[in-house]
Parts: structure tokens; C-alpha cells; sequence
């Protein structure tokens, strides 16, 4: 299993994901690769209603949001919960990866893609791209997953 | 059988199962079938109808899907139909996302209905006229079988928009 270096946010807390997928499968796989990247799981959501409520409960550092989903998609999620934080940092992760979807969800404000299956070396770098925008925690010193800095 | 139409399924359930499994894959068996398929074990079915329509199974043994299961999780999970129903279904949207994204991206417009899981002993979706392909792909956790069957409806858009208007 590879090792990745933890990611944190600026306060040096470990980055809390919510996670929106309709297959419970599914969401235990990415959590089981938040774990490995140091994260903590801040909410779950298994279609796009509830993903905007959770998102208001938990106000999340990440989503993972999958794309087709039950009564509402996951790129009508994007629209809303961008329409109301403009600073919301959304990853697809989806299975379909076609080029109408994507530009479609990043139109809508997600800020990456990813597609399924998920590597963990290319979500953690997906990650750490996003988390990109915020400055300290780009220049933070980096840990093993698992570790928390004092 | 229109091979163009088969091979980006193929691609992406070997790339899908490598990929999830982090070890090569094998086709060891490729041959027709004009019966009503016979599940093999945990089955998925899943309807595409647009420019081009048929179905896709994809069929694996319980103990496969277990195996596969696990080692999505990263250690041992608990047996039972449900894990099996879930892993055969998220393996299944993989499969079909993958294969989807090649062909839409060649121009190809169609509608793709959800799994539907099958574990009962009747056969599934066949008849006379539906001519499939059926694959069996070793994987180190067991053999996963794909059973398409998958026709041109109409032209792609591509072609259409190409076509010169006559007044």
C-alpha cells in the first residue's frame, strides 16, 4: 500500500471531505483513500439533495461528488452548493468521463475531475492541487497519513 | 456484431479490473451466444438505447465479487448478498462509465439505464434475434464474464451533421 504525505489545512487540522455517492461501495472505497491521506470524513451523502444538506451541516474543506446519482445528479448539487459558497472546493469522481460532463461540471464550478477507478496516487494529486488555492497549504511540511503535527 | 461497437466495452472492463486490482488481467475465452443468457452468478444487466441500443451483463461468481470486494476495501469483508449486490453493481457503472465515455467521445448519443441486479436462476434478456458476445476475462480474485449485445440504431451525429442538405 503506498504511503502519501498527510494533507492539512492552514490551522493544521487534517482536511475534512464529504463524500457524495450513491453506491455505499463506492464511498467506502474513497474513504478508506482519505484515511490514507491523513483526512477526516465530515459527512456522507448518497444523492444530491442530501449532499447540499450535509454540505450546510459539515461546511466541508473537499466533496468528492459522483456524477449520476438518484433525485438529484451531482452536477445540479455543484450548481447549488457553488450558487451559495463560491469558495466550495467540489472533485467529481465519476465513471463517466466524457468531455460534455466534465466541461459541464466545471462550468458549474467543480474544480477537478476524476475518473472511476479511482487511484489513490491521482486522487492525492487531484487533492493537493485543489487544495492549491490555499497558499500555507501548499508550503506546510508534510507527514506520513496517519501522523498529526503539534 | 459490429466489433467497434464491442471493443470499448472490452477495454474498459480489462482496464477497470486491472486497474481496481492492481494486477493484469487475461481474455481467455471470446465466443457468440444466441441463447437467453445464463447467469453465472451475481449479474448485472444494463440497457443503452439511443444510436446505438442492446444490453451488457456483466456476471460474476459471489465468491468473485467477495474477493473483489475485499480488496477494494483494503482487508476482509463480510460475506453476504448485499456486499455482493454492491460490488457487482459499482464494478458494473465502472465498466459501462468507461465504455460510455469512448463512445460518446466518437460521436455516439444514447440514454444508459442503471443496473439492475439479477441472482435469481432465470435466464436474462435474450432472444432469437439478439446475437452477443460473450467474455470471460481472468482476473487474479476469478473469472468475470461479459455478455454484450449491441447494434447501430441510427448514425452517429458526427455523420449526420456532415451529410449535405439538398434543397
Amino acid at each position: 500500500m503506498p504511503q502519501f504525505a498527510a494533507l492539512f489545512r492552514k490551522d493544521n487540522q487534517p482536511v475534512r471531505y464529504l463524500v457524495v455517492d450513491d453506491s455505499v461501495f463506492a464511498r467506502k472505497n474513497l474513504i478508506k483513500m482519505i484515511e490514507m491521506f491523513g483526512g477526516e470524513v465530515a459527512g456522507e451523502a448518497g444523492d444530491g439533495l442530501t449532499a447540499i444538506a450535509e454540505f450546510n451541516r459539515t461546511k466541508p474543506d473537499i466533496v468528492l461528488m459522483d456524477i449520476t446519482m438518484p433525485q438529484m445528479e451531482g452536477i445540479e448539487a455543484v450548481e447549488r452548493i457553488v450558487r451559495q459558497h463560491a469558495d466550495a472546493r467540489i472533485v467529481m469522481v465519476s465513471s463517466v468521463g466524457y468531455q460534455e460532463n466534465i466541461l459541464a461540471a466545471l462550468q458549474k464550478g467543480a474544480k477537478h475531475f476524476v475518473q472511476k477507478p479511482v487511484k489513490p496516487e491521482v486522487l492525492y494529486e487531484i487533492l493537493r492541487y485543489v487544495l492549491s488555492d490555499d497558499p500555507s497549504a501548499v508550503n506546510a511540511p508534510i507527514a506520513l497519513a496517519g501522523e498529526h503535527r503539534s | 456484431m459490429r466489433m467497434e461497437l464491442i471493443q470499448p466495452f472490452i477495454n474498459a472492463a480489462d482496464a477497470v479490473f486491472s486497474e481496481s486490482l492492481d494486477a493484469p488481467t487475461k481474455i481467455v475465452d471470446l465466443s457468440m451466444d444466441e441463447e437467453t443468457y445464463r447467469r453465472k452468478g451475481v449479474a448485472a444487466l444494463i440497457l443503452i438505447k439511443g444510436d446505438i441500443e442492446g444490453r451488457v451483463i456483466l456476471d460474476l461468481a459471489p465468491e468473485v465479487a467477495l474477493k473483489v470486494a475485499s480488496h477494494l476495501a483494503g482487508g476482509a469483508v463480510q460475506e453476504g448478498e448485499q456486499i455482493a449486490r454492491e460490488t457487482v453493481c459499482e464494478l458494473a457503472n465502472m465498466v459501462i462509465g468507461n465504455s460510455v465515455t469512448l463512445l460518446n467521445d466518437q460521436g455516439f448519443r444514447f440514454k444508459v439505464f442503471p443496473p439492475e441486479i439479477h441472482m435469481n436462476d432465470q435466464g436474462l434478456a435474450g432472444g432469437a434475434e439478439t446475437e452477443a458476445m460473450v467474455i470471460c476475462i481472468e482476473t487474479p480474485c476469478g473469472a468475470v464474464y461479459l455478455n454484450i449485445a449491441m447494434q447501430y440504431l441510427h448514425r452517429r451525429r458526427r455523420e449526420r451533421d456532415s451529410e449535405p442538405v439538398l434543397d
